[in-house]
């Protein structure tokens, strides 16, 4: 066996060994990642649509342009072709009361993820999340519901971020959000159970960053990847204006006081009330 | 060059497998995430069943079986206040829910240390694992974990008997609580703490209780307001 033989070989096994400690490394961060896809049935052990009331915005922190809104809200607007499938922005996803259904598309050389997409609810179409790195679109590109979400791991924990979403609402009863409301999302698995930590930043209509929570269980029944589409159509008799109420005149602002004893300023979604400080001044607490 | 390679290859093989000198470090000094210091509840949900007491009968949507829907029907806050059961809102089964601020912080190298200003309740994660002691207590015995690479799990059990919600939705004392607790950055500054709380309790639920709640860190403890507990 001549020198350079030798000399070959071990430069082969060199590089073999280099590919081995780095994949070393690269290997531990792609394990670093948990297996999403599923089927994944909600536990509403938490009232997050606050859907029961016409005026029930605790939990939410609006700033006052946010709260004037809400307030001239109307629910006859929904006779409004218009306004009908408006109340499912991307965010939905942790409010609302269905289960998720969690696909991937996988690159077919590569074999990694491309994208995920998140489906299974009534009334909104599914939500990709594109993990291939592609650009966010321009700022006056197409918004939709669901919005333009990218994501990338962080350890065990999918990280997303959603802009491009059309004016909606933040709970479905009148609070409302902007199309340059944004949604920063965490997906944690532990176990069976996936909980989804939501941060809404809305620069208009909240006063800080609302954030919520939810979790999720594995499960074995499979969830129907899409549900029924909105669809509108005329459904009344809609005047020449759209149903709204006056500043100070909304019916409805008085009812969580009456009905459960929460303080208006809480009903209202005052930033201030969101704290455990704000017991203090409820007078039965 | 070959020796390089060796050396580094069995530098980053030992990296994964053990830690670096062989002994055990402790659960303080191996701790993958830092959950220490003040947070405070933000009540971004369920407000009405945790800013205030509800009112009797409101147990919405807890999946309680029809034993202890009778239990909460007969609630009794006066009789609570005059048998010495005021915190029985304030244990391991609820306590995260409240409307309150915690101090965390490490009692020694392998016990995490968790402090309510309201109730005024401790709660202490032991991460050598030991026999629970006899005595039952509203925060029972827990034991931790961390789950690689970024959180932390707890497991309680030796309960006293007590409620998820004020207004007397019970937990028994044999209920278990699981728990998760993560790290996520607010963009544009602060830290959330998002605790996972699992109860499971046949006796009185129809399926484990699941709730995640969030908290902010905040600087000091200057709003540090210790109450003590409160039936009603």
């Amino acid at each position: 066996m001549g020198s350079n033989t030798v000399r070959r070989k071990m430069n082969r096994w060199s590089v073999t060994m280099a590919a081995s400690a780095l994949c070393l490394l690269a290997c531990r961060t792609a394990l670093a990642q948990v297996e999403l896809t599923g089927s994944w049935t909600p536990r509403n052990h938490e009232f997050l649509t606050g859907d029961g009331l016409p005026v029930d915005f605790t939990g939410i922190p609006l700033s006052e342009e946010g709260r004037i809104r809400a307030l001239s809200y109307s629910e006859s607007q929904l006779e409004m072709v218009e306004h009908q499938c408006q109340g499912w922005p991307a965010f939905y996803l942790v409010q609302g009361p269905f289960g998720l259904k969690i696909w991937g598309e996988t690159d077919p050389v590569k074999g990694n993820v491309l994208s995920y997409t998140i489906g299974g609810w009534e009334d909104r179409a599914p939500m990709t999340i594109w993990m291939d790195g592609r650009p966010r679109p321009s700022k006056y590109a197409l918004h939709t519901r669901s919005g333009f979400t990218t994501g990338a791991w962080e350890g065990n924990t999918l990280v997303t971020y959603t802009t491009h979403m059309k004016a909606g609402f933040l709970r479905k009863t009148g609070a409302p959000s902007s199309d340059e409301a944004t949604t920063t999302m965490r997906f944690y698995r532990h176990g069976d159970i996936l909980t989804i930590l939501e941060i809404i930043e809305d620069p208009i209509y909240l006063a800080e960053p609302w954030i919520l929570s939810r979790s999720f269980q594995l499960s074995a029944a499979p969830q129907p990847p899409i549900g029924p589409p909105c669809i509108t159509a005329y459904e009344g008799s809609v005047g020449p204006t759209a149903p709204h109420y006056l500043p100070e005149k909304n019916p409805f602002v008085n009812e969580m006081t009456t009905k459960f004893g929460v303080p208006r300023d809480a009903a209202i979604g005052k930033p201030e009330t969101l704290y455990p400080e704000y017991r203090k001044k409820i007078p039965s607490q | 060059m070959r020796v390089f390679f060796i050396a580094a290859f069995i530098t980053l093989s030992l990296g994964a497998a053990q830690p670096p000198g062989g002994a055990a470090p402790t659960a303080k000094a191996s701790a993958p995430i830092d959950i220490t210091g003040y947070w405070v509840a933000f009540v971004t949900e369920d407000w009405r069943f945790r800013m205030i007491t509800p009112r009797k009968g409101d147990y919405q949507p807890v999946p309680m079986t029809d034993q202890a829907r009778k239990i909460a029907d007969a609630w009794d806050p006066a009789a609570d206040e005059a048998a010495g059961n005021q915190c029985k809102a304030y244990g391991a089964g609820a306590i995260m829910r409240l409307a309150a601020r915690f101090h965390i912080t490490w009692q020694d190298d392998n016990t995490l240390r968790v402090e309510s200003d309201s109730g005024m309740q401790t709660r202490l994660f032991h991460f050598n694992a030991a026999a629970p002691p006899g005595e039952r207590t509203w925060q029972g015995y827990s034991i931790a974990q961390w789950e690689r690479p970024s959180s932390l799990k707890v497991a309680t059990s030796n309960l006293r008997a007590g409620y998820l919600r004020k207004n007397g939705v019970p937990y028994s004392e044999n209920a278990a609580v699981t728990e998760y607790f993560d790290l996520a950055p607010i963009p544009g500054g602060g830290q959330v703490l998002l605790v996972t709380a699992i109860v499971d309790d046949p006796q009185n639920l129809r399926q484990p209780f699941t709730t995640s709640s969030q908290f902010k860190k905040e600087a000091d403890g200057s709003k540090w307001d210790p109450t003590p507990c409160a039936a009603k």
